[in-house]
């Protein structure tokens, strides 16, 4: 029984500098996992190596235990593989609804994830379907840009910091989501620089320095300690 | 003021044509960010296209066209996605050199088959016929078609951006390319999909051409600068933009041309500074450009 996504050894290169030195990980059907870690440690380059944005070797990404690494990014995603990337996004030229609707121009997948679902997790979105995203709030944004992914129908959702620049109540709307969008079979992979937040929703974590892998467990497991060390390598 | 009145109506009428060579290139830009320095020399081969099509079939020039379409079509996608996706990314210099050189090729290729012997559309007595508004003034039924053609040509291409799925991927791959490939969207597909769209409207530009003004292979070059100024008067990424600057382009030449014969290019590049110096981003600039 295959991981339902599997990292084996990933590497990942911006021309000579080397941002990822072999990160393992592994998130099975159903699970939220959280990367945690500090600034520049690696975390969105992980997310956009799996995604496809970053290419590397075939077998240092699996998906059902197929090697995906090497595939490009559209392909990815029409494999079930949605990204939310970090600072939204959003196509500037379109409106809110022309962005939920691009979600699956290339993947139309069935599934649970119609426009009127999404509506109906986010429903300010449909009172501003018409509108440009420039002029939403970050929070309105940010369901853009999760609405826009689920449109695919992945089978893994990778929210790249869904919380940054936002207000804690906002946050706390968005991150009220998640369970449904679990609750409709898909994993979520989810990068976090606010821990408490991560941990809450996380069945497991990994934490990140520098590009390698520092600590990983369940939040119930890990001390505050262990944590602290892992995050800041103190 | 009758003359006058005359100007105004064959400048608003000439920038029709401007606008079809300007709306294929605003097109290219507009999704691609494709500056394509051969558009001119496209229109010229498209325009050659015609002519063969219609001497080798007997056929109309208006009918020529309809079976040059889907040809121009494909061929557009092939030259996209075979050659032109090469050269698109972060240096903008590949794509300007590649254009440069496919407009040599074409141009020499051109003289090569068809020598460099002025030729013209033949579509018989449709070239001539005008249509009376009195006063002594006419509009000539070929330059209110090429105003038409250019108002329609304008209209569908927004249509297809801003009312069908292929148009929000136009739109979504001209704004964010990482982000659209994470949409599934196949943007080398796309790509190739603009410009047989924008083959497409150059073909019809040069069907005017061709019926209005003798043509041959060397003329490429002036029809890519009018473009441009038409472009860049009306705003980078505006189609509606795009028909104004073609009009602003007509206008200014044919008032130029009633002051004295010899302005009339000169008022057209004189109009295209004053707007680059008053609104540097063109009239109607689409709001994110």
């Amino acid at each position: 029984m295959h991981p339902l996504l599997e990292t084996r050894q990933l590497k990942a290169f911006y021309g000579d500098f080397q941002a990822l030195f072999g990160i393992d990980m592994t998130l099975d059907a159903g699970e939220t996992v959280a990367i945690i870690g500090a600034n520049g440690a690696g975390k969105s380059t992980f997310l956009k190596a799996i995604a496809g944005l970053i290419h590397g070797e075939a077998d240092n990404v699996l998906l059902d235990g197929t090697p995906i690494g090497a595939r490009s990014a559209s392909d990815i995603v029409r494999l079930g593989v949605a990204l939310v990337p970090e600072g939204r996004r959003l196509f500037p030229s379109l409106t809110v609804e022309e962005n939920l609707l691009i979600g699956d121009y290339g993947c139309k997948v069935p599934g649970p994830w119609t426009l009127d679902r999404v509506y109906a997790l986010f429903p300010v979105l449909r009172e501003r379907r018409h509108s440009a995203t420039p002029a939403l709030s970050g929070g309105q944004q940010q369901m853009v840009a999760i609405g826009r992914a689920l449109m695919s129908n992945p089978r893994v959702l990778l929210c790249d910091e869904i919380s940054l620049g936002l207000a804690p109540i906002i946050i706390a709307g968005i991150y009220a989501g998640l369970p449904q969008i679990k609750a409709e079979g898909t994993s979520v992979v989810l990068v976090e620089q606010d821990i408490v937040q991560a941990m809450k929703v996380a069945d497991r974590v990994y934490c990140f320095q520098e590009g390698r892998l520092s600590l990983t467990g369940r939040p119930r497991d890990l001390t505050r300690e262990q944590i602290h060390r892992a995050y800041f390598g103190a | 003021m009758t003359s006058w009145l005359d100007a105004l109506i064959q400048g608003v009428l000439l920038g029709g044509l401007y606008a079809l060579f300007a709306a294929g290139l605003s097109l290219m830009f507009g999704v691609m960010r494709l500056v394509n320095l051969a558009h001119g020399d496209l229109i010229v081969l498209a325009a050659f296209v015609i002519l063969f099509l219609a001497a080798k079939l007997g056929l109309d020039p208006f009918v020529a066209v309809l079976v040059a379409l889907p040809i121009v079509f494909v061929a557009g996608f092939a030259l996209q996605y075979v050659l032109l996706n090469r050269t698109l990314g972060r240096d903008l210099l590949p794509p300007l050199l590649v254009t440069f050189g496919l407009s040599i090729i074409i141009e020499n290729g051109l003289l090569q088959l068809f020598s460099a012997d002025s030729q013209r559309l033949r579509s018989g007595a449709i070239e001539t016929a005008s249509i009376p508004l009195g006063g002594g003034i006419a509009i000539g039924v070929v330059p209110l078609l090429t105003l038409l053609s250019a108002i329609a040509v304008i209209v569908l291409l927004n249509l297809i951006f801003y009312r069908t799925p292929i148009g929000r991927a136009f739109r979504a791959t001209s704004d964010d390319l990482e982000v659209a490939q994470l949409m599934g969207i196949d943007h080398k597909r796309i790509f190739a999909i603009a410009m047989g769209l924008g083959f497409v409207v150059t073909t019809i530009a040069a069907l005017y051409l061709g019926l209005r003004a003798n043509f041959d292979p060397t003329i490429g070059p002036a029809r890519l600068l009018y473009a441009f100024e038409a472009v860049i008067i009306g705003g980078l990424g505006s189609f509606w933009g795009t028909l104004a600057g073609g009009i602003v382009l007509g206008l200014a030449q044919t008032i130029g041309a009633r002051i004295d014969p010899e302005w009339q290019i000169l008022a057209g590049h004189l109009a295209f500074l004053v707007v680059l110096v008053i609104k540097p981003r063109g009239l109607f600039p689409r709001a994110q450009d």
